[in-house]
């Protein structure tokens, strides 16, 4: 049974989990699922500096901060206890270019050779750990939710705006990754 | 005559400047659907920790199923491999007939208070803030949810990542009248 947990999941065994917490969350409590919002939190109850958009009574989501305390416990319980020795599996073609960058290390969630606490003060790496961050925590706010609270909550709800908000993440992400990430990771 | 038109004018707007305070409050809040749907019920702190249980279930599969893995992101933006695509559109299925059953069923929560649902409004911010999170997205190979579970997987290089993404969302709160919505 631990061997069978340890091995990769399917796509449907965690789409089904992950498509399940949004009944979970409404039927607990009638929170949406939603995770950028957290950082809206963090920034109301840490520092609101008088601006608009933070002053509401954070408290009462405070849920939210419990259930993505949840995650990182989660994510240690499965590194610690459910971890399986064979590496990630690579596609092939990436494999060769992401080689080309001098990316060769595939183990881990995250490439080593890019992200690291060296690397923050190389360009490349300011650029896609700093700058990076910086689209993730700015872009989602401005549009509302991540992929988590518009393409999983807001699609489940039947939401047009949500589901052009996914577009639009896809879009970005697209163009990013083919068109303008190579350059960066020559850099 | 002038003066009274100037009189109507003034009144309107002073009108208006408080329908758009009340809307914008209540917009700021549904934004994120928060303060919305409250309980009416006064439960301990502590009553939180049944919504810890459910992220660990999402922390684990994060894990487990190399959602957070920047590889497996660049691959899903390469059309590369399907497993992204199949648990994006899995769980957009199962949440949907979910849904569909809590409202077809009037499903109530476990403390027997009915499950609300929100329209959200369109605004430009859907277009230009999810372009810009796609691309932060492809770079860092990391929506929100998965920085907190790399970071719990060890990788504590990504608390700066997370630590920028907090910056972006203070600077968002900071310029968000100046943007188009």
């Amino acid at each position: 049974m631990m061997e069978f947990l340890k091995q990769p999941w399917t796509w449907y065994a965690a789409g089904s989990i992950i498509g399940l917490i949004v009944p979970a969350l409404l039927i607990f409590g009638n929170k949406n699922f939603g995770i950028s919002s957290n950082m809206r939190h963090i920034c109301a109850a840490c520092f609101p500096a008088n601006i608009a958009y933070f002053k509401y009574n954070w408290k009462k989501e405070i849920w939210n901060f419990f259930f993505v305390g949840g995650v990182i416990i989660g994510a240690m319980i499965a590194t610690l206890l459910l971890n399986s020795d064979t590496p990630l599996v690579v596609n092939q073609h990436l494999a060769s270019e992401l080689a080309g960058y001098g990316v060769t290390d595939f183990s881990g969630t995250v490439p080593k050779q890019l992200f690291s606490f060296e690397g923050l003060f190389t360009l490349r790496g300011f650029i896609m750990m700093v700058v990076g961050g910086f689209l993730v925590g700015f872009g989602t706010r401005y549009a509302g939710g991540c992929t988590s609270g518009h393409s999983i909550m807001g699609l489940s709800n039947l939401q047009v705006p949500s589901f052009i908000a996914t577009c639009c993440f896809m879009a970005g992400g697209f163009i990013m990754a083919n068109l303008i990430l190579p350059f960066i990771l020559r850099l | 005559m002038a003066q009274e038109n100037n009189l109507s004018d003034i009144n309107t707007k002073a009108t208006m400047a408080n329908l758009i305070n009340d809307d914008m409050d209540f917009e700021i809040r549904s934004l994120d659907s928060m303060c919305i749907n409250d309980s009416q019920q006064k439960h301990p702190w502590w009553y939180n920790f049944k919504y810890l249980t459910i992220g660990i279930v999402f922390g684990i599969v994060f894990v487990k199923a190399e959602i957070i893995s920047w590889f497996r992101i660049q691959e899903m933006f390469r059309l590369q491999s399907f497993h992204m695509f199949g648990v994006i559109g899995t769980a957009v299925v199962v949440g949907m007939v979910s849904v569909w059953l809590i409202k077809k069923f009037s499903i109530k929560t476990i403390h027997g208070e009915s499950i609300s649902f929100h329209p959200k409004k369109f605004n430009k911010g859907q277009v230009y803030g999810g372009l810009l999170f796609g691309m932060g997205w492809a770079l860092t190979g990391a929506c929100p949810g998965p920085l907190f579970a790399q970071i719990g997987t060890g990788a504590l290089v990504i608390s700066v990542v997370l630590a920028s993404a907090i910056a972006g969302t203070w600077v968002y709160g900071y310029f968000r009248e100046r943007l188009p919505h």
